[in-house]
């Protein structure tokens, strides 16, 4: 059994006029170590999917279909006790704004000692012992005064390693990062990415990593799924997909990066920009920005091909790759 | 062209900008030792840049969060004003400029492009107004239908229908909304344009779209390009030369070409280092020891001496200038003592 | 092959501009109100005391201003279903034998204009001050904020008291009479303009800071145009929920002065002067002559309180996003 399987899952929210579908059909699973990255741009559902993981939708948005099965339990119906046994305990999560986890006004030491004595029996020492412990493992210098401070004296950085700490916190078997760079420059980012890498490893922790940035991506994870509008178009292991991609959105997300480019030559572009969720589309979402887009395209939603060890949700893969061998 | 392009058509010397962050005259009284006394204290933005922008070219300016990026482009195009130094442009001293009337000129032939497209287009106003507006100003002796066929040349020529003029800004995208800006600048016919982190606010694939519409209209008008950014894998498409800054002052100034295939400034190895590629295998990127210093209390020297893994006794006393090396100029004392 | 004609570059997929109407119908406001009964009921409500108030010579059955058509044998008349009541007079008479109804209608277009004239000029005052203030910052902030600190600092009716007993000493009961209105429009306007200037002057300096001004300076607008063309059209849901507020406030404010003898005269009352002139007889049994204004006085205040209560809610632009 999978240690977190996410089947059909379906996220809606109700708005004045009828209700939008954030999410649909969305299907993977995770296992212990696991490292998989969910790609996509603002409006994809990348988000939402991390949040729903949790079961932290709130209203208007709610999961209408489908199932969380963390060690079989389903996280879609769990009364809200035993969610928050698993939240922050054995699932944890970080946000690209280290500031939505970090309370303001209190400081570090008390936040993660309170964190710590919600979750276990545990007296005030041995909690600060292992606050330390992780803040060490973080690489913070000098973590037993790091405790007794603000989080609005710590930089960026720091405070994006204070908030993987307190992920750290309880062991968790899987940790959610939520575009946890993007807000660092890019010298901080490679640090922590880095870190988070190693601490995976070390601990076995499993690793959902959302972001729009493939580079990020492509670095440290095994298996990588791309996102369109609410729906998961491409699948795979994230080499393959990224030396190899199939489906004509993710090539050309890969291909509008500067680096895909000879130096000052005009980059690919990909025109158009997602549809909102209001619109109403039929078939492939992705067919009016697509240039290979056929009527089969606006008239069904394409179901999974498998193509080397990826699936793509693309009615043409078979035709552009026959293409490719002829030519 | 080749001779065009050895103009300056903006120079900035030895800028300096200071921010007082101590509030106002009674915050900054403090009672100490028995005494009261007046105490200020400053974020130094900008620490003496020097640059020349030339005729015809991009030039890049790169640096990460805080470096006082902005506060150049806020400074060239008269937002802010200087503590010390001084802008000319053609020749013309304007950073002292007062009057309107004087400012003026400059106004419409200096263009600024904002960073965050949700901000930069005023929520209550519909596109057309928003366009109408720089063309009214500037050319007060159009009838109105020479300005609406203005408005309209510059919408089609950023890839915006027309007929959507009478439609307020919530209702685009940020990819369009970023080509409404880039047509707000471009209604002036401005030869220079300054462009503060245009597309770190935008998705990858909108990305593009925006830089190549930027990379089109300079080929169409001859536009000249200061473009701030932090993110070095745009520089390499974008910019004929950059400049890396680094808590307020130049590390490095050279040739996008030379910067990419030979960075030289400590700071430029490792900030080109970081940059995730897709083909790159991880952790060969430079690690900088500590953190990035406040600019409230700069250190003495180099600025980097701090972080930098090259760092000697005279890095932490002398503040190192811009030296020229093979067509770049770098400003290091390991470089000028050939230690690197 | 049939490719998609349409480019389709924009996400709403539609080329379809909305006219003004269409505008408001589909907006955010007409949808709060659709689905909030008890903002609908307020608006209602108040619609009907405008309507009253523009129209009541029209419905009022008899002049109140008109001595000819007072008849003092008439006074104290109870409301028609009590008894004693007569049908001519369906709330009674007051204590001059003046028609309730009709004088009612009468105060309330009393009441509603001076609160309105006393908020129009609160905010021409408090606008000007607060976006002065917000926009060029440093010492005139200073200067201006404080200048309206010690503003707030005297309370309104204690201002307007000792402005109005002066005036009413020095100048005359008969003088004072004829221009009671703009006296008082003009002492609640000037008592309470930094209300509007604080609201006015927060919000500037939210919306200075954001791009679209800097993009108006680089344009090369004037400071004036970049004040009122650009900034003020977007600190305008602010000042519109505080001007429900302070409309309340400015009728509860000119109800209080009526009501200890220093607002409207007795000839032209009113919603508080005719609470007060009944009050004297409240013991006598003549209830009506304040109970009835009062309540009407009551109501107007709660509904304009809450219209305001729910505008705030509306317009927070923390709460929506269109």
């Amino acid at each position: 059994m999978p240690l977190l399987q996410v089947k059909n899952l379906e996220v809606s929210f109700a708005l004045r006029n009828g209700s939008v579908k954030a999410l649909q059909d969305i299907n993977f699973s995770v296992e212990r170590g696991d490292r998989i990255g969910i790609v996509g741009e603002s409006g994809a559902g990348k988000s939402v999917l991390g949040f729903s993981i949790l079961n932290l939708i709130s209203r208007p948005g709610s999961i209408t279909n489908g199932e969380v099965l963390f060690e079989g339990r389903n996280l879609a119906n769990l009364p809200a006790e035993e969610l928050r046994n698993i939240r922050g305990n054995r699932i944890s999560m970080i946000f690209q704004d280290p500031m939505m986890t970090l309370n303001p006004v209190l400081t570090i030491g008390t936040q993660m000692i309170e964190c710590l004595k919600a979750h276990r029996q545990i007296t005030d020492e041995n909690a600060r012992k292992i606050a330390i412990q992780k803040l060490q493992q973080v690489y913070i210098p000098s973590p037993e005064t790091r405790l007794d401070q603000y989080p609005h004296e710590l930089s960026g950085g720091m405070r994006q390693r204070i908030v993987i700490a307190i992920s750290l916190l309880m062991d968790p078997e899987i940790i959610i990062a939520d575009e946890p760079t993007t807000a660092l420059d890019v010298t901080i980012q490679a640090e922590i990415m880095e870190l988070i890498l190693e601490l995976c490893e070390r601990n076995d922790v499993a690793l959902i990593m959302i972001t729009h940035d493939l580079g990020v991506i492509s670095q440290i994870t095994k298996q990588l799924f791309v996102m369109y509008a609410g729906r998961i178009i491409e699948q795979g292991p994230t080499k393959e997909i990224i030396n190899d991609a199939q489906h004509p959105y993710t090539q050309g997300l890969i291909n509008a990066l500067p680096q895909m480019t000879v130096r000052g030559e005009r980059l690919q572009q990909i025109r158009g920009s997602m549809p909102s969720l209001n619109d109403s589309l039929t078939g492939c979402a992705f067919n009016p920005r697509c240039d290979h887009a056929e009527d089969i395209c606006t008239e069904t939603l394409p179901s999974y091909t498998a193509s080397g060890g990826c699936k793509v949700a693309c009615h043409l893969v078979e035709k552009m790759k026959n293409q490719e061998v002829l030519s | 062209m080749n001779d065009k392009v050895n103009t300056p058509i903006l120079e900035i010397k030895n800028l300096h900008k200071r921010f007082s962050i101590s509030g106002d005259f009674f915050d900054q009284l403090q009672f100490k030792d028995g005494k009261i006394r007046r105490h200020r204290e400053y974020v130094h933005a900008t620490n003496g840049v020097s640059l020349d922008v030339m005729q015809g070219e991009s030039l890049c300016l790169v640096g990460e969060s805080g470096c006082g990026k902005s506060t150049v482009a806020r400074l060239v195009m008269g937002l802010e004003h200087p503590t010390e130094g001084s802008i000319h442009y053609r020749g013309t001293r304007i950073d002292t400029l007062k009057a309107n009337r004087q400012i003026m000129p400059y106004r419409k032939k200096m263009q600024m492009i904002f960073q965050n497209p949700y901000a930069s287009l005023n929520p209550r106003m519909t596109i057309n107004d928003t366009l109408t507006e720089p063309v009214n100003i500037h050319n007060p002796d159009w009838d109105n239908i020479q300005i609406q066929e203005k408005v309209q040349e510059v919408m089609l020529s950023v890839g915006i229908d027309p007929s959507w003029g009478k439609r307020f800004p919530h209702e685009f995208s940020g990819g369009q909304r970023q080509r409404i800006s880039i047509a707000r600048a471009l209604a002036v016919d401005p030869e220079f344009i300054v462009a503060d982190e245009p597309i770190s606010a935008l998705d990858v694939s909108i990305q593009a779209q925006v830089l190549n519409l930027m990379m089109d209209a300079q080929k169409e008008r001859g536009l000249t390009y200061l473009f701030i950014t932090h993110d070095l894998s745009v520089v390499e498409h974008f910019g004929s030369r950059v400049a890396v800054m680094y808590l307020g002052t130049l590390c490095e100034v050279s040739s996008s070409q030379q910067l990419f295939d030979q960075p030289r400034h400590p700071y430029t190895q490792a900030l080109l280092s970081a940059i995730p590629k897709l083909t790159d295998n991880r952790s060969s990127h430079i690690k900088l020891s500590g953190e990035v210093p406040t600019p409230v209390n700069l250190p003495t020297g180099c600025v980097f001496h701090g972080r930098c893994p090259h760092a000697n006794s005279r890095c932490k006393a002398e503040v190192p200038e811009l030296i020229s090396i093979e067509g770049a100029q770098v400003a290091c004392h390991a470089i000028e003592e050939g230690r690197l | 092959m049939s490719k998609h004609s349409t480019p389709n570059i924009n996400g709403k997929g539609n080329n379809h501009v909305y006219t003004l109407q269409e505008r408001f119908f589909r907006s955010h406001f007409w949808h709060s109100l659709k689905v909030d009964l008890v903002a609908q009921i307020c608006f209602l409500v108040f619609i009907l005391y405008v309507f009253m108030a523009i129209f009541a010579p029209l419905i009022a059955p008899f002049d109140p201003y008109d001595p000819v058509s007072i008849d003092i044998m008439n006074s104290e008349l109870p409301p028609s279903w009590s008894e004693g009541g007569e049908s001519d007079f369906w709330l009674g008479t007051d204590n001059q034998g003046r028609d309730l109804w009709s004088t009612i209608l009468y105060g309330t277009r009393v009441s509603l204009m001076i609160g309105i004239g006393a908020v129009l000029l609160q905010a021409f005052i408090g606008i000007c001050v607060g976006l002065i203030a917000g926009y060029k910052g440093g010492r005139l902030d200073s200067l201006l904020m404080r200048i309206a600190d010690v503003q707030l600092s005297f309370s309104t009716l204690m201002v307007a008291i000792i402005v109005l007993a002066v005036f009413q000493a020095s100048f005359g009961t008969e003088l004072y009479q004829e221009l009671a209105m703009v006296m008082l429009i003009l002492v609640i306007g000037i008592a309470e303009w930094p209300q509007y200037a604080r609201t006015v002057r927060a919000s500037v300096l939210a919306e200075k800071e954001k791009e679209y001004v800097d993009a108006a300076r680089v344009i090369g607008l004037s400071n004036t145009r970049i004040m009122f063309r650009h900034i003020l059209p977007n600190t305008l849901s602010p000042i519109l929920v505080i001007s429900t507020v302070q409309v309340a406030n400015a009728i509860i404010s000119e109800a209080a002065l009526s009501f200890l003898g220093l607002g409207m005269p007795i000839s032209e009352p009113s919603l508080g002067s005719l609470i007060s002139s009944g009050f004297e007889y409240i013991f006598s049994g003549a209830w009506w002559i304040t109970m009835i204004p009062g309540a009407v006085l009551v109501i107007l205040v709660l509904v304009m309180n809450l219209l305001g209560d729910w505008l705030r809610d509306v317009l927070n632009p923390k709460l929506y996003k269109d």
